[in-house]
């Protein structure tokens, strides 16, 4: 089985973001970049189904400019076989991502997509199901634990209600959540491997990106309001003087 | 033009979250048309029939329509949304199981997570876990979103039920099977709609001291929930998680308790009304946000807020 796992190249989580003053976007200049971790979970998944000899090739993707050759190197070194970056100098929403995958697994023949539920900077949660509807193949979002039974998969969504068993028959689009692994560390002698992996390059005007291209427009990109800092108290005695009031309320 | 809302309900109650939308639907195009899908709905229909601002309910049960299932629903939202110019729901877990994939067929784009309704075409919603906002204009037929509930005020109750209507239901799409469901405890209140919120963190050091949040959340009658520390220690279950990749909360109250204020935990909740914070660190980043804070140790503190509010019972 080949599986398709689309990585995204994201601020790092633990770097205080900037907006810039023009409203335009936010600082990425000199700002350190990592693959979206949600994204990394996912590779992490299908190498360890490659591992258990239920995956054949992995195929890491990416959608963005040259940098993201970076983000697809490193997946290469924590274990994907090739890579293929689809090279776009825009900044593009999901409904435009979910549309280039689309062609790409009907190009590759994918049987499964693994993916992040979202990425952390655009927090948007929809272009796995979005792929999925334009595969019209079943999808299970914020999986925490999966299991291959030949043509099928089992697998445990985490639900606002708790724990959901799915079970779902391939082909599929599978978007993972934190809890499904912890994702390894690439070793130098793979890093130094990955080098030599297959990193084809493809451009965005090859994909037919259709009438949706401006649908959603991007106006302003600004900082949300600031919290004021409050009062500090002494003891439990104030602290509860002040909470009562909204309790009894 | 109108908007199509989808009820999010368990089967027993509509979801509370669902009266702010209705609210941010009047904000969208007139008329609401609210959409109930389920197995055994019937009570569920009478209910929000009853609700202001809806002006039609449209039911559609089938035995595999809940638990909700994406392929299903998506199916049949698409066989009808052509009337509509906006199709919302609540900000969940499911409508982001169902929405996109709803978006994906149509060949449209989505906004999820609107904290702002600018105009019924430009709408505002967090990235970068709240750490910035993006405003954004959607020309699409339909535009579909959901919206974050606590940003919006509830709707309330009328005299007189609004007219109903019962479609057919689309095919099953039985490539997909729920197996299995593990439902939380649902009698203590929901971290998402509960008035009060009190949260720990990894401060608390193990499953067994945890427990001290559950105990003040009760003489509270407050929802518990965590910081992904406490949760990746094993202290509490996942789904009690408030942050960027858990929930997103915004009580009348929320109490942090050995929580130092990652900014993965403050996207989760800094919308809060009153913010109480109590850490040993008196330069934690918690204590920026919060609206009062108190600066000790938590194995003191708790105790002996927990014997205040018992003696305040007694009263």
């Amino acid at each position: 089985m080949k599986i398709l796992v689309p990585v995204k190249r994201v601020i790092d989580p633990y770097v205080k973001i900037r907006v810039k003053p023009d409203g335009t976007g936010v600082e990425t200049h000199q700002v350190k970049m990592v693959m979206n971790p949600f994204d990394e979970i996912a590779l992490e998944e299908a190498i360890r189904l490659k591992e258990k000899g239920v995956v054949s090739e992995i195929i890491c993707i990416s959608i963005g400019d040259k940098t993201c050759q970076e983000t697809l190197r490193h997946g290469l070194a924590l274990g994907a076989d090739r890579a293929i970056l689809v090279e776009d100098n825009e900044s593009r929403h999901s409904d435009i991502i979910s549309k280039v995958l689309h062609q790409i697994v009907q190009k590759e023949s994918v049987q499964l997509v693994l993916m992040g539920k979202q990425s952390i900077d655009s927090d948007a949660n929809q272009t796995p199901q979005m792929l999925a509807a334009r595969l019209n193949w079943p999808q299970a979002t914020f999986v925490s634990k999966l299991t291959c039974l030949d043509s099928q998969l089992l697998v445990v969504r985490e639900t606002d209600a708790g724990l959901e068993q799915l079970k779902l028959s391939l082909p599929a689009v599978v978007s993972v959540d934190l809890r499904l692994n912890t994702p390894r560390y690439a070793t130098l002698p793979n890093i130094m491997k990955s080098r030599a992996k297959p990193l084809s390059i493809q451009s965005i005007s090859d994909f037919d990106l259709g009438q949706t291209h401006q649908m959603l427009v991007t106006e302003l990109i600004s900082r949300p309001p600031v919290r004021q800092r409050g009062v500090m108290l002494e003891n439990i005695k104030q602290l509860l003087e002040k909470i009562r009031p909204i309790i009894a309320s | 033009m109108s908007t199509l809302l989808w009820i999010e309900h368990d089967e027993k109650t509509i979801h509370p979250a669902c009266l702010s939308a209705i609210t941010a639907a009047q904000q969208l195009s007139k008329p609401v048309h609210a959409l109930v899908i389920g197995n055994n709905v019937n009570h569920i229909v009478k209910q929000v029939s009853l609700l202001e601002g809806i002006e039609k309910v449209v039911s559609c049960q089938a035995s595999y329509y809940y638990p909700f299932r994406a392929e299903p629903v998506s199916t049949l939202l698409v066989s009808m949304i052509h009337n509509y110019s906006h199709l919302l729901a609540i900000s969940s877990t499911q409508s982001k199981n169902i929405l996109p994939r709803v978006a994906g067929y149509l060949d449209c784009p989505m906004l999820t997570d609107v904290i702002e309704i600018v105009t019924p075409t430009c709408f505002v919603r967090p990235i970068y876990a709240g750490n910035a906002l993006m405003k954004q204009t959607c020309h699409s037929k339909p535009i579909i979103l959901s919206i974050r509930a606590s940003q919006f005020e509830k709707t309330g109750l009328t005299d007189s039920c609004c007219p109903v209507e019962s479609i057919a239901p689309q095919p099953n799409d039985e490539r997909t099977e729920v197996i299995a469901e593990a439902i939380r405890d649902t009698e203590k209140p929901d971290l998402q709609t509960a008035k009060i919120v009190v949260s720990g963190g990894r401060a608390f050091g193990s499953a067994e001291q945890f427990n001290m949040v559950q105990q003040l959340a009760d003489e509270l009658g407050a929802a518990v929930g965590a910081t992904r520390a406490a949760v990746d220690a094993g202290f509490i279950a996942n789904d009690y998680q408030v942050g960027q990749t858990g929930k997103v909360v915004a009580p009348e109250l929320y109490i942090a308790i050995g929580i130092s204020g990652a900014v993965q935990h403050l996207a989760g909740m800094k919308d809060s009304k009153t913010i109480i914070a109590i850490n040993k660190d008196a330069d934690a980043p918690i204590f920026e946000i919060a609206s009062y804070g108190l600066v000790g140790d938590l194995f003191k503190l708790v105790p002996e807020m927990i014997a205040e509010i018992k003696k305040d019972h007694h009263k």
